[in-house]
């Protein structure tokens, strides 16, 4: 078991890949906090199945837009375990427009969740982090580098998640803190869903253009979640890694 | 405990010393059957062979110059004589002259040129005629140098750009035979090459340490274990990748 | 008018035709003396040499096949011996096979390699040493192919990934000598060549077109403009950079 009683922390893991993270990672031997914003039955649901297949996991509610909640976010993972060592950035909210319909909300809510987050999160996660340092896994997109018309905010969110690793690696190596992130391809789950990209043209693209040849799981993401945490990406931090079945 | 390569085969270049070593004895630890192949150092090789042996496993080492076609065909066909198949090929068989652009000479040139991305595109070529249906997977070993390479390292990286290249292009053309191929770059790690060219235990050492966020010089051993993580099952999403393993440095 | 290359002495190697030509015209117009090096095609070398001078422009056509070091170093030595200086190189020349993994012969392999790679290290070598005095600037041709490589252009990519490390090395080594050395990529460009190669008119070039956001293919003089920018004082600042020209196609 690569993450035996690590305790992580996985940001809007109700569903989706961060579901599929808190789930392997459980298996992996860690204790997860299974963070949601409004989504408690999803997040319950999460919990239960760690705990039926023996592994421990609470839900802790917090809008991570706000940081009044990232700080009780974490005070209540102290109150519950006294200690952390994995904090995994996941939690996003996209929206699909052009330059001319974007608005200042839009802007705010997809920045606030997707990247202040991200770094405030950081913040608390740090100063927990004991002597023995902690992993940082902060998740992007493969869009951040490749966007297409439509996802102008999104993508400068991710750009802007991207750099973090790179900055943070050097300011938290000297502490043994890795961070890194995870660039996912397009990716079954609950989020695509309510887009309605399964089945649709868009998908058949991706589809043709995917060398592996299908899309991608929450779990395929998950299984490299769980090396980047472990003692087995010892020597990887401020990096990048792209699990796209090869559609980069 | 799951063996995460059990029963797999791997070639691996260049494995008499080095990361290459490393990479072979940690292929073996997580079960699978590994080819040590070597060009000139045939002691050092069965060392490897022998660890490998000791501690329970399986390991032949086949002698070839991986920039000459028949030695590839021979490598392989050895490979499949001792193995019957190959799963994993692993090119690390490289060399690293360190020369000014003004004191380049074409044999220097055609030397690095030859066994860093000629010998590349060979191995790679026989490895996916012998992987057939079955799918497979092929690990490149590039360097930080390949992104952000010094005064100096003008051929070294250039062939290791070039390999990074090779890995984007052939994950593209294999993705439907199921083979994935990625890159591993390390940064400044400790081997007998790098003792053997004097890059260690000085001033030089020193200035490089202070870029490496994590502080301290690479180990064979960092190395070996993302190679086993993209090897695997675990890695089953991620191909045309390229993962710098330098303890941060850039 | 202000001619933006006034008196300076340019080499572009392979630039009887296609980008090259395009280059070299557009360095003409502003003021450069212009070698047109070619390889085989005597008759449109002439013809582009003709152009430039009926335009007001100075120009010589220099046989060099830049596979071969002695070619090289004769291209080199008849352009001092004309014009008396060099100012500006422009490694143009390049070789496109379309071929798949299990199609690459050890001897294409090695003739893409001896122009692309090795034949633009040694006219840079030279170019370096004539540029001492006064410093200079150096302008490789790469391709968005260098960092987004299709299938079945595995040796051109890899040649031209190594190119694009190549400016990075050089712009270090060579910064402290006022050489300034830079890569352009272009995409897919209106040529001779793509029109021989049959890109042209075909799915390849609708595809092209498709992905590309100012919806055409390049013409020569686009890819021109910025060689001249390059070359010019207008990039005093400019080194070690890659700007890719392909209308904003990745």
């Amino acid at each position: 078991m690569k993450l035996k009683d690590k305790v992580a922390v996985i940001t809007g893991s109700s569903k989706g890949i961060g579901a599929g993270i808190a789930k392997e990672y459980a298996r992996e031997g860690a204790k997860v906090v299974v963070n949601y914003s409004s989504s408690k039955e999803s997040a319950d649901r999460v919990v239960d199945e760690i705990t039926r297949n023996g592994g421990t996991a609470i839900a802790v509610q917090a809008d991570i837009s706000k940081i009044a909640d990232i700080k009780r976010l974490f005070r209540e993972v102290n109150k519950t375990y006294g200690r952390l060592d994995i904090l995994v950035n996941n939690a996003s909210v996209w929206r699909y427009e052009m330059l001319a319909d974007v608005s200042e909300e839009t802007f705010l809510l997809q920045i606030n969740t997707g990247l202040m987050a991200h770094i405030f999160c950081a913040k608390e996660a740090v100063a927990m982090f004991g002597e023995g340092g902690g992993s940082i896994i902060n998740l992007s997109s493969t869009i951040s580098l490749n966007p297409i018309p439509g996802t102008l905010i999104y993508c400068a969110v991710k750009a802007g998640v991207d750099s973090i690793a790179k900055t943070l690696a050097k300011e938290l190596g000297p502490k043994n803190i890795r961070v890194n992130t995870i660039a996912p391809g397009m990716t079954e789950s609950e989020g695509s869903t309510a887009d309605g990209r399964p089945g649709s043209a868009m998908e058949k693209y991706y589809l043709d253009q995917t060398p592996l040849g299908r899309i991608g799981l929450p779990i395929d993401i998950a299984k490299v979640a769980v090396f980047l945490a472990s003692e087995d990406a010892g020597w990887i931090t401020g990096e990048r890694i792209t699990v796209a079945g090869g559609l980069l | 405990m799951t063996l995460k390569l059990k029963d797999k085969v791997a070639v691996v270049t260049g494995a008499s010393k080095g990361i290459g070593a490393g990479i072979a004895k940690a292929y073996a630890s997580a079960g699978a059957k590994v080819v040590v192949n070597y060009a000139k150092d045939k002691d050092r090789a069965e060392k490897v062979v022998d660890h490998i042996i000791d501690l329970g496993g399986k390991a032949i080492a086949v002698q070839a110059d991986v920039s000459k076609p028949a030695d590839v065909e021979r490598l392989f066909k050895e490979a499949i004589t001792a193995f019957d198949k190959v799963d994993i090929l692993v090119n690390n068989a490289g060399i690293y002259d360190v020369v000014m652009l003004e004191a380049l000479t074409i044999e220097v040139l055609q030397a690095n040129i030859n066994t860093n991305l000629i010998g590349t595109i060979l191995c790679a070529q026989k490895a996916v005629e012998v992987m057939g249906t079955d799918g497979g997977n092929i690990i490149n070993i590039s360097s930080t140098v390949s992104v952000n390479p010094m005064p100096g390292t003008l051929i070294y990286a250039a062939t290791k750009a070039a390999i990074d290249n090779i890995t984007k292009v052939l994950a593209k053309e294999l993705g439907t035979k199921k083979i994935r191929v990625n890159t591993i770059s390390p940064g400044i790690t400790e081997t007998e090459g790098s003792h053997e060219q004097g890059f260690m235990g000085g001033e030089w050492e020193a200035q490089l340490v202070e870029q490496v966020p994590l502080g301290r010089i690479g180990q064979p051993d960092d190395i070996a274990k993302v190679a086993v993580f993209l090897a695997s099952d675990d890695a089953g999403w991620v191909t045309g990748e390229r993962i710098q393993v330098a303890g941060g440095q850039i | 008018m202000n001619l933006l290359l006034k008196d300076k002495v340019a080499v572009i190697t392979g630039s009887s035709q296609g980008i090259g030509a395009g280059i070299a015209k557009a360095f003409a117009s502003q003021g450069a003396r212009v070698v047109i090096n070619y390889r085989s095609n005597h008759r449109k070398a002439d013809q582009l040499v003709d152009e430039i001078i009926e335009h007001g422009g100075k120009a010589i056509a220099i046989r060099a096949d830049i596979s071969e070091p002695s070619d090289i170093a004769q291209l080199f030595e008849t352009t001092i011996e004309v014009f008396g200086r060099l100012d500006i190189l422009v490694n143009n020349t390049g070789i496109l096979e379309f071929e798949v993994l299990d199609a690459i012969t050890p001897e294409n392999l090695q003739a893409q390699i001896d122009t692309n790679l090795i034949g633009t290290i040694l006219c840079t070598q030279k170019a370096a040493a004539l540029m001492i005095k006064e410093g200079g600037s150096i302008i490789n041709i790469s391709a968005t192919t260098s960092i987004n490589p299709l299938p079945g252009t595995l040796v051109f990519s890899a040649t031209k990934a190594a190119i694009d490390n190549i400016t990075k090395v050089l712009s270090k080594e060579l910064g402290p000598r006022n050489i300034r050395i830079n890569t352009i990529a272009p995409g897919m460009t209106e040529t001779e060549g793509s029109h021989e190669k049959g890109m042209m008119g075909s799915v390849f070039e609708q595809q092209n077109i498709s992905l590309t956001p100012l919806g055409r293919i390049a013409q020569p003089e686009d890819i021109a403009k910025v060689a001249v920018f390059l070359a010019s004082d207008d990039a005093a600042w400019v080194t070690g950079e890659r700007i890719q020209v392909s209308g904003g196609q990745l």
